[in-house]
Order: structure tokens, then C-alpha cells, then sequence
């Protein structure tokens, strides 16, 4: 065995790399949510093009979350992903019409109406899929030697279900906060109402998942109830609730950035929460971190060239978003 | 396991891959001919070139587009349907994988932001450097994901431990024996693709007679183009061909429908491979031929299928028939190129219609020599997933029933039957209303990027003018 492992680093890289993912196509799926909901056609022209330029860079931390996944762990990956079959297969199909909404809603005038409702239901039901495959993560999988053996449809639980509904409900809350940031006027005004609603269902679906959790699985009881633990880990959910009161605030007080910002923190805070349910597991009860690792080699081979390209790609991508800053205009984009 | 599980997962990645390569054809070609127009228009400062870049982007939005979500479902099968070849091989694959999104999906997916709706908000050099970045990008991404695949063409730089892939030499890895060959020939497979797709829109323009200036650049740019690129992949592909003579001799032998190998074996022109009785039914050969263009020795030695046992030959008739489908395209290809660069010499382009006709239909020719070649390649591979080392068969996860496959393969065929005629169908139209010309100008001057869309989208009204330059 290397002396020196490369396994947290490739954990923490692949922490962000997933963070980041649910973070920014979080708020474009969530935009996707609310886009029907939008008073009229031009405000449904702003809404989609204020995530036009963006949302395919934003989906490509989907690509590297997997492929991260695969190459860090692949264990992980060859136990995880056949276990979802059909969430996934329904999150890929979905984004298809998400995305395809953006040229075809506008190339395909006669079909409009259906490429709406692909944006929108597509949005919601990518955000949907992905909940159950977190909800069935957290419950762990039925696996024999390095090998997933249970049913495709074994991840379809209650539990799982409701963690589907509570993230498409916190996905909502990033597009409103998104939408508040990007617009004035009454359509910001609307974003701030729809924020205020997403945010009371997103509360509940924490409150609700927090405590269901440690129902599920003693470990996890433990992990959270034990002493010292309680108290270690009480600042968990105090920065949550303070955080709930901070976007409440923000939605209230008419902040531009706030109540995204405020919504990013309460995804950091249900995130490290989930963490510390499972570490060290990356197959919660069969494999964890170190054991899933893959060679020292393949984690070398790809650090190298992570620590180079990570930076010049937050970068641009920092300065695609510059170009576009500001509220979003009527001039740019798809018309 | 499941057989029919194995079965239907084979069916379900050759319809997701067979759909997905199709717009990787199109657009690693046309992002290079769009940043080749963003280019000559900001050198030069002509209009023509701004309003085709423009044309272009229109068709290369929907299509970037439909590659982005089609492309998404790919890594994704590496897991849904073939986890046991994703933990065997996961070590090797994966930071390929992971590079090709690293170097090439990040830099796409942000340049092509700006590229598509920055025009007015970065400066003209930035737009063309968001242009040139796109096409790099592409090209990024054809280096790692044809890297991957020439591993389990021709694996080298690996042991295995366990039963299972560990990587031994990076090097050997990345630039595996059939890497350097796959990587020119289907990248310029791709360019030709989409030279012919320009080709053909150039007649169809040129025949409509509204944006004539527009249509003959379109072709003219096409045609030199192919003159160099058509005989160069013809050149290219014997390269290959030498290289899987080398290292995949099975594949090889089933590419040649050649059963009984030997010395100075014959070349077969067509014929009708029958796995069951080992021969070729029909058959038109030619004596010693095959020996003389695989080893350039007359009596030169040249492995047949009876070489290999029943259970390590790919299904011959389906990869002897797509070769010869590939290799009859890149004859009618060239005779198209020789033919419209006469016609251009003549200065009788514009006016031969049989010829502007033809050329709209050769249009698909590329998708149509992509996917036989694909097919090629990848059925030829068979058994294997790694050639020689791991069988299809094994590769399969474990836990999926039939039914599962059946249930995700009815899902992925009724969406792909949806969305790719509606986007063919979205492409076509913007051809036909054809590229801005000169008269349609004035909005862009006054930086409204809006203006020569919703022109584009209306059948314009205004009289031409000539062209102008700017």
C-alpha cells in the first residue's frame, strides 16, 4: 500500500465537483420549475434566457461528478449507478427535453407549447430523479462482493420518494433566488413570492428528512445523537435555522442577492449534513472511501491534470458568467 | 446473467451511440467552419463571412444542442448497463473519461455561451477567440474519447490484478497502437462530413438563387476543402485498415470476408458471408489481391476467420457489409469533388442543376460512412469490449433483468425517434430560408443581435442588393 494516499484529496475534489453541480444546475433546473409559472410570454422569455448562456456549463458537472465518480471510486460507480437504473434513465431523459427547450421552444413556434412544458416538466422531473437517487443512497444497497444485486426498482421508497419531492422543492428555491437576482420589477417581485413558497416546502422537507434519517439506520442515529456528538455537531442545525431566517429575511426585505446566496448556504448545510450521516462510506455499509478508492496511479494521472485545469476552468467559467452579469436584458438571447 | 439483458443492452448503446456520433460528425467540422468564418470576417471585414457565421451558428446551436443531451447519456451507460466493465476497467477508462470533460466540455459549454449570445457584449477578437476555443473544444474531446476507445480496440500499458485493469504506463495507454490512426481518420471523417453537408447547402442555396454570392462561397470553400481531405481519409482509412491487420486480425479477416487465410490470399468485392457454412456465398473476388494491398507482397501472409475459434469471430456479414458501404461512399465522395471542381474550373457550376441537385443529395453521405464505419469498427470488436481481454458477454451489470433493458430501450427509442426528426426537421428550416444577405444588414450595425434572427425568420421582402463589404 502507498504511503501516501491521494484518496481525500480525490474526495474533497469530488465533494465540490457534485456540490457544484447541485448548486448551479440546482438553480437552472429550479428555474425550469417556475418557468411555466411565469405571468406571460415575454417574462417567460426572460426567465429562460436568464440561464440560457449558462446552463449547459452548468450540466457539465454532471458529466464530471459521474466520470469523477467512476474514476476515483469505481466501485462506487459500478454498485451506485446500475442500482438507480431507473431514476437515471428518467434524469437523462428529462434533460433531453430540458435542454433541447432552449433552440427547439424557440426554433419550433408551431410547438411551442410543447417545448414549454418539456422545459418545465423536464426540469422538474431531472430534479425529481435526482432526490430518488440521493434518498436511495442515503438507504444503501443490496450488494454482494463488488456488485449491486438487488432489483432496478428496489430504490423506489417511500424515503426515496420524498427526498425526490424535497430536492425538486430546494431546487426551486435556488431558481427563485436565481430569478430575484437576475430580475427587477414585477417579475422580481413574482421570483420573491414563489422564493417565499419554495422556501417554507423546502424547510419542511429538511425538517422532515432530518428526522427520518436517523430513523432509517441506527448508525446514523448514533452518529448524530451520541455524546459528545450532539454537541459537536448542534452548530449543524443552528446555522441551518439561522439560515432559514436569513432568506426569509432577505425575500422580505427585497435583497437582490441574498435570498440566493442565503439558499447556496442552505444546500452547503443539508450537504455537510448528509456527509456526516454517511462518512466514511461511498457505498454506505459495504465500501468506504479508502476501499473503493481506485489505483494510485489513476488517482495520480488525473490529479495532475485537475489541479491544472480545475483553476483555468472556474476562470472562464467565472468570466462567462461576467459577460452575462447584471439583470438579465431583453436584447440577449433567444428572442 | 441474463443473455437478453445482454442482448438489449447491446442494442440500447448502439442506438444511443449510433444517434449521438451523428452530431459529433456535424459539429467538430462545423465549429471549425464557423471559427474559420469568424476569422476570415475579422480579417478581412467582409460581410458574407459574418452573415454565413451567422447562418451556421443558427444550425449549430440546435445541433451543439442535441450533441450536448444526447452525449449525457453516455458515461452514464458505462454504469446503468455496463457496471462490471466499469469496476474492471474503471481504472483505466476513467480519467479519460474525466479529461475529455476537463479539457473539452467546460471550455464548449462557456465559449459557446458567449459565442452564441456575447456578440455585443465582448469584443469582436474575444467573440472570434470564443469561436476558434469551441473548436478546439471539440477536438478535445474527439482526442480523449477516441483514446478510450482505441484502448478497448488494442489495449496496451495495462496489467491485470484481481482479474481486473490497473494502469501500468499512462503513455501506452493514451496512445494506444490504434489511437494515432482512429483519432486522424475519424476526425477527418468528420470534416468531410460536414464539408458535404456545407457543399449541399451551398447548391440548394445556389439553385433557390436568392443568396448567390452566399451559395458559391459555400461551395467553393467545400470543395477545395474536399480536395484534400477526401483523398487524404481514403489515405487515412488504408492506414487504419494496416493497423487492424496488425493488432485486431479477427476483425480484419471479417472486414475482408476472408475465411481461410494464408498466402496470397484474394480480395473479395462483394459477395454474401455465411457464418454457418464458413464461405462467402456469391462471391466476386480477385486472386492474391487482398495479400497484395495488406502486406504489398503478392504472397504475402493474412490470417483468416477459420484462425480463430467460432466464439472469438465478430458477426462477419454485418461488418463486411457496413466496410463495404464505407469504402463505396468514399468512391462516390471523390468522384462528387472531382467532378464539381471541373465544373468550377469550366465556370459552369451555377449552372449545371444535375450537379447542384446531386450534391444536395450527397448531403448525408458522411453520417452514412460515419455510422459504417462505426459499425465497422465497434461490431468488428466483437466479442469484446476489450479486445481479446474482456467479453461483452461479462461486461454486462449483474442486476439487470430483461425487462429492465426492455423498459429503458422503449424509453431511449421513443424520445430519439422525437427529438432527432423534430431537430433535423429545425435545421432544415433554417436552410431553407437560407442565410442573411447583404440588404438584411443594417440591424447588426446597429448592434441589435436580435434583428437579422427574427429577418432570417421572416421570408424577406427587401430587394437584394449586392454585396457589400463592410
Amino acid at each position: 500500500m502507498p504511503t501516501l494516499s491521494l484518496t481525500p484529496v480525490w474526495t474533497v475534489i469530488l465533494a465540490v465537483g457534485v456540490f457544484l453541480y447541485v448548486a448551479l444546475d440546482g438553480f437552472d433546473l429550479g428555474v425550469g420549475m417556475l418557468y411555466r409559472l411565469a405571468p406571460d410570454r415575454p417574462a417567460r422569455n426572460l426567465v429562460m434566457n436568464s440561464i440560457a448562456p449558462i446552463w449547459d456549463g452548468n450540466e457539465t458537472w454532471l458529466i464530471l461528478g459521474s466520470v469523477g465518480l467512476l474514476a476515483a471510486f469505481p466501485v462506487a460507480f459500478a454498485i451506485i449507478v446500475p442500482a438507480v437504473y431507473f431514476p437515471i434513465l428518467l434524469m437523462l431523459l428529462s434533460l433531453i427535453f430540458r435542454g433541447l427547450a432552449f433552440e427547439f421552444r424557440y426554433r419550433d413556434a408551431e410547438r411551442r407549447t410543447f417545448w414549454d412544458n418539456g422545459f418545465a416538466y423536464g426540469s422538474a422531473l431531472a430534479a425529481f430523479a435526482q432526490g430518488i437517487v440521493l434518498g436511495a443512497f442515503i438507504q444503501g444497497f443490496n450488494v454482494e462482493g463488488r456488485h449491486f444485486v438487488g432489483s432496478s426498482f428496489d430504490c423506489f421508497t417511500p424515503f426515496s420518494i420524498f427526498t425526490g419531492v424535497g430536492l425538486a422543492c430546494g431546487y426551486a428555491l435556488l431558481g427563485a433566488g436565481w430569478l430575484v437576482m437576475k430580475t427587477q420589477g414585477t417579475l422580481q417581485d413574482w421570483a420573491r413570492a414563489l422564493g417565499r413558497r419554495s422556501l417554507a416546502l423546502t424547510v419542511l422537507a429538511i425538517a422532515i428528512v432530518s428526522v427520518w434519517t436517523p430513523l432509517l439506520d441506527a448508525h446514523i442515529e448514533a452518529r448524530w445523537f451520541s455524546w459528545p456528538n450532539i454537541a459537536l455537531l448542534s452548530p449543524v442545525p443552528i446555522i441551518t435555522l439561522v439560515l432559514i431566517w436569513f432568506v426569509w429575511r432577505a425575500l422580505e426585505r427585497g435583497a437582490d442577492f441574498a435570498p440566493f446566496l442565503g439558499s447556496l448556504g442552505l444546500f452547503v448545510m443539508s450537504y455537510i449534513g448528509i456527509a456526516i450521516s454517511l462518512w466514511p462510506m461511498i457505498v454506505p455499509g459495504h465500501f468506504t472511501l479508502n476501499e473503493a478508492a481506485a489505483s494510485q496511479s489513476t488517482q495520480a494521472f488525473l490529479l495532475v491534470g485537475t489541479l491544472v485545469l480545475l483553476p483555468i476552468i472556474i476562470v472562464y467559467t467565472s468570466w462567462s458568467y461576467w459577460v452575462f452579469r447584471g439583470k438579465v436584458r431583453a436584447d440577449i438571447g433567444y428572442h | 446473467m441474463h443473455s437478453n439483458a445482454v442482448l438489449l443492452s447491446r442494442i440500447q448503446f448502439a442506438w444511443v451511440i449510433g444517434w449521438h456520433i451523428l452530431l459529433p460528425a456535424f459539429t467538430v467540422g462545423l465549429a471549425a467552419f464557423v471559427a474559420y468564418l469568424e476569422t476570415a470576417h475579422l480579417v478581412t471585414g467582409r460581410r458574407i463571412y459574418l452573415d454565413l457565421s451567422q447562418f451556421w451558428l443558427r444550425v449549430f446551436a440546435i445541433a451543439f444542442g442535441m450533441g450536448v443531451v444526447t452525449g449525457i447519456v453516455m458515461p452514464f451507460q458505462f454504469g446503468t448497463n455496463w457496471s462490471r466493465f466499469a469496476d474492471d476497467a474503471g481504472n483505466i477508462i476513467s480519467p479519460l473519461l474525466a479529461y475529455e470533460a476537463l479539457t473539452a466540455f467546460f471550455l464548449e459549454a462557456s465559449f459557446l455561451g458567449v459565442l452564441l449570445f456575447g456578440r455585443t457584449l465582448v469584443p469582436p477578437r474575444m467573440h472570434v477567440f470564443a469561436a476558434v476555443l469551441v473548436a478546439a473544444g471539440t477536438l478535445f474531446s474527439s482526442f480523449w474519447i477516441l483514446a478510450a476507445n482505441s484502448w478497448m480496440q488494442t489495449p496496451a500499458g495495462y496489467e491485470v490484478i484481481d482479474g481486473r485493469y490497473f494502469p501500468k504506463d499512462w503513455f501506452d495507454i493514451v496512445f494506444s497502437p490504434s489511437f494515432p490512426y482512429r483519432l486522424a481518420h475519424t476526425v477527418s471523417a468528420f470534416y468531410v462530413t460536414t464539408a458535404f453537408v456545407v457543399l449541399g447547402v451551398g447548391a440548394y442555396t445556389l439553385r433557390c438563387g436568392r443568396a448567390v454570392a452566399e451559395g458559391r462561397l459555400m461551395m467553393k470553400l467545400a470543395l477545395f476543402f474536399l480536395l484534400i481531405f477526401v483523398p487524404m481519409q481514403i489515405v487515412l482509412g488504408d492506414a487504419q485498415g494496416l493497423n487492424t491487420l496488425e493488432y485486431q486480425p479477427a476483425k480484419l479477416a471479417a472486414i475482408e470476408g476472408l475465411w481461410d487465410g494464408g498466402r496470397g490470399v484474394p480480395a473479395s468485392i462483394i459477395g454474401r458471408p455465411d457464418a454457418a457454412q464458413e464461405r462467402n456465398l456469391d462471391e466476386i473476388a480477385i486472386p492474391k489481391l487482398g495479400s497484395l494491398y495488406l502486406t504489398h507482397s503478392w504472397d504475402g501472409a493474412v490470417k483468416g476467420l477459420k484462425d480463430f475459434p467460432p466464439d472469438e469471430r465478430p458477426p462477419v456479414a454485418v461488418v463486411y457489409f457496413a466496410f463495404r458501404i464505407m469504402v463505396g461512399i468514399a468512391l462516390l465522395m471523390l468522384a462528387v469533388v472531382i467532378v464539381g471542381l471541373f465544373l468550377l474550373r469550366i465556370d459552369r457550376l451555377e449552372r449545371s442543376a444535375w450537379y447542384l441537385r446531386l450534391c444536395q443529395v450527397t448531403t448525408c453521405l458522411g453520417f452514412i460512412a460515419v455510422i459504417a464505419g462505426w459499425t465497422t469498427t465497434e461490431v468488428g470488436r466483437q466479442p469484446w469490449t476489450i479486445y481479446g481481454l474482456m467479453r461483452t458477454a461479462d461486461s454486462v451489470s449483474p442486476s439487470l433483468t430483461p425487462t429492465d433493458v426492455a423498459l429503458s430501450l422503449i424509453g431511449y427509442v421513443l424520445v430519439y425517434l422525437l427529438i432527432y426528426p423534430t431537430g433535423v426537421f429545425l435545421m432544415l428550416r433554417i436552410v431553407w430560408r437560407g442565410p442573411a444577405t447583404a440588404h438584411e444588414e443594417t440591424p447588426i450595425a446597429s448592434l441589435h443581435p436580435a434583428a437579422p434572427i427574427k429577418a432570417a425568420l421572416s421570408p424577406a421582402a427587401a430587394p437584394a442588393t449586392p454585396e457589400a463589404p463592410t
